[in-house]
């Protein structure tokens, strides 16, 4: 025990010693919430809409401004033809056409049924799916007051009338959903990168080799490692929360208690699985190659941008031991929900798990001999 | 010379895949004697002092170290000795006191031993002024007597040694030796490597090592006299060259 005291103070004073460390602990928090949480979002706002109108009536200028009355679309052009409307796609100076033919107002009065084209990219499904039905209802509420306003209409339709509330994130701010997820992504990054760097770069300059001919023993080389990256890891976290708070006053609904306690078992879990990539590595840019790798795994996968429940089966598998996966669920319940402990001991117990299973992973691969 | 043995090698093997870095060495050390292990670059001696320090595994053969089995017990040994690699190992961004702190604490030092005997310490190299330096900006030949220094300054039984003098000024080898001289002098056996013959004058016994075998082991004055040469240089390349050229 106390030779593990003497390793941690070398660590501590050459983490001290090093400007860049400083810098880094302070500036990544900082930089990561301030640009990812308000850039990362699923927010469709101005949606580029052109508008081919061969119908010019009162009738098809009303539904255009309808269309552009709301935030949600822009025209960004207007078309004269079909092909125009197709390069318009194709430059990707247009997400959506809307091709109003000619005599599309005489159809009101019986003529012929009215019909509008639209033309959607695709390319990003979601988008369009979105652009599509908000196009589809503003002509379903236009096609409404047209039967409203016409003399032999009843005075009020009748239909269900479903009324949302938006529990726990009641504005729909996609920062709130956001944000416990950036976190996550922040202590992720310190935790794999900072700690297994460390101990590689030992190896690229020879001290571990000085240290593996003492009589230290793997678990306390592995421990002081591991303890001062979980400390600047929960430091950086709160750090980031602190952030959060202040430059998005962002909602925080459970116990910070388990909130931080549950970042700290994730931690434990990365950092012996960072530990463990540099045990095998025999450079820091083997370690930054697998370390990199995994982290865009466990992030992607983690259920930050899409739903992890939507998943295929096989994935979801997999996120059982993505402990990004689990703390992603675990911040987000506790932040915005305020669930506590007994709703999230399924994750909780799994995180555990796979901290107790990654740093005894680490200790036994650690090889004082070659 | 006392005749306690500290390191007793019988038939060491080392083979990385079908290259034999060790071929049957078979040798021993007497307690507090200077044991000098000579060969050009390549010859096996990292190899042979990485195995006695439990840092390699034998491929075969017998390994004792203060009477310690090295296949099976490495951990014990190293409670035992001290090691200077070949690559300069303090930490360059640790000063002078806090390397001395770091390595006498992960040896078992109390901190009141470490806090009284560093001084002592620093006197004794002349680097008194030296202990909130940080080692990189010491020259190399002051953290070579530094690094020694921490090797021993748990007071091993034994220290090794691996090539401690190579890039260093001949003043500061000369100063290095007396330090070793020095330790010997404490009862500390010291097993050293080397490719300056010269230095080979310096051990009580010396080996040398020719493409992973030993070739010669006696004192200084016995090889010279045995091949009839002026120094242990000249002797050599006797016994090292022929054989190139025979082949």
């Amino acid at each position: 025990m106390r030779k593990l005291l003497f390793l941690l103070k070398k660590e501590f004073r050459q983490i001290r010693r090093n400007p860049f460390m400083a810098r880094a602990i302070i500036m990544v928090p900082l930089l990561q919430m301030l640009i990812l949480v308000p850039a990362i979002t699923f927010e469709i706002k101005r949606v580029d809409l052109a508008v081919t109108d061969n119908d010019h009536t009162p009738a098809s200028r009303e539904l255009i401004a309808r269309l552009t009355g709301s935030s949600f679309f822009s025209v960004s052009d207007t078309p004269r033809s079909y092909a125009e409307a197709e390069e318009l796609l194709l430059a990707g100076d247009a997400e959506i056409v809307l091709i109003i033919p000619e005599g599309f107002s005489a159809g009101f009065r019986g003529v012929t049924r009215p019909q509008l084209q639209v033309l959607a990219d695709a390319v990003n499904a979601t988008n369009a799916q979105l652009a599509w039905s908000y196009l589809s209802s503003v002509v379903r509420d236009y096609n409404r007051d047209i039967i409203l306003s016409g003399g032999n209409a009843p005075s009020s339709v009748p239909g269900i009338t479903a009324s949302p509330r938006f529990w726990y994130n009641p504005t729909l701010n996609y920062k709130y959903y956001m944000l416990p997820g950036v976190l996550v992504i922040l202590i992720t990054a310190i935790g794999l990168l900072m700690a297994g760097l460390n101990l590689v770069r030992e190896k690229e300059i020879g001290t571990i080799e000085q240290i593996n001919v003492t009589p230290v023993m793997k678990w306390q080389l592995i421990a002081s490692k591991v303890i001062p990256f979980f400390i600047i890891g929960l430091l950086d976290l709160a750090l980031g929360l602190i952030v959060g708070w202040i430059a998005f006053d962002i909602p925080f609904e459970g116990s910070l208690f388990l909130f931080f306690g549950c970042a700290a078992i994730f931690l434990i879990a990365v950092l012996g699985l960072a530990l463990f990539f540099s045990t095998m590595a025999s450079t820091q840019q083997q370690f930054l190659f697998v370390a990199f790798f995994f982290v865009m795994i466990f992030v992607l996968m983690s259920g930050i941008f899409t739903p992890s429940e939507s998943m295929p089966q096989w994935a979801q598998q997999f996120n059982h031991v993505n402990p990004v996966a689990h703390l992603m669920k675990i911040n987000r319940m506790v932040m915005l929900k305020g669930s506590g402990f007994g709703d999230i001991a399924a994750s909780i117990a799994a995180l555990s798990l796979l901290a107790i299973s990654f740093i005894a992973l680490a200790i036994t691969a650690y090889r004082k001999r070659a | 010379m006392n005749e306690q043995k500290v390191i007793e090698v019988d038939s060491l093997v080392k083979k990385f895949g079908s290259f034999v870095a060790n071929n049957n060495l078979t040798f021993d050390v007497y307690k507090g004697e200077i044991f000098g292990f000579l060969g050009a670059n390549g010859a096996g001696k990292t190899t042979a002092i990485r195995i006695l320090c439990g840092l390699s595994r034998p491929s075969s053969g017998k390994v004792k170290v203060a009477g310690i089995d090295a296949a099976h017990n490495p951990e014990e040994i190293k409670k035992r000795i001290g090691y200077m690699s070949q690559r300069f190992s303090l930490y360059e961004d640790l000063t002078v006191s806090e390397n001395i702190e770091l390595y006498g604490g992960i040896y078992g030092m109390r901190m009141k031993e470490i806090r009284t005997r560093t001084p002592e310490l620093l006197s004794r190299l002349n680097f008194t002024g030296y202990a909130d330096t940080l080692i990189r900006s010491l020259p190399l030949g002051l953290r070579q007597k530094l690094a020694f220094a921490v090797a021993v300054f748990h007071e091993p039984e034994i220290v090794f040694l691996d090539e401690p003098t190579s890039g260093v000024d001949p003043i500061t080898r000369r100063q290095f030796w007396e330090m070793i001289y020095e330790t010997a002098g404490n009862g500390i056996t010291v097993f050293v490597t080397t490719h300056y013959m010269d230095e080979a004058e310096y051990c009580d016994r010396v080996t040398i090592m020719n493409e992973g075998r030993i070739v010669a082991l006696d004192t200084p004055a016995a090889l010279r006299q045995k091949y009839g040469t002026a120094s242990v240089e000249e002797l050599f390349v006797k016994i090292t060259r022929p054989k190139k050229e025979s082949v």
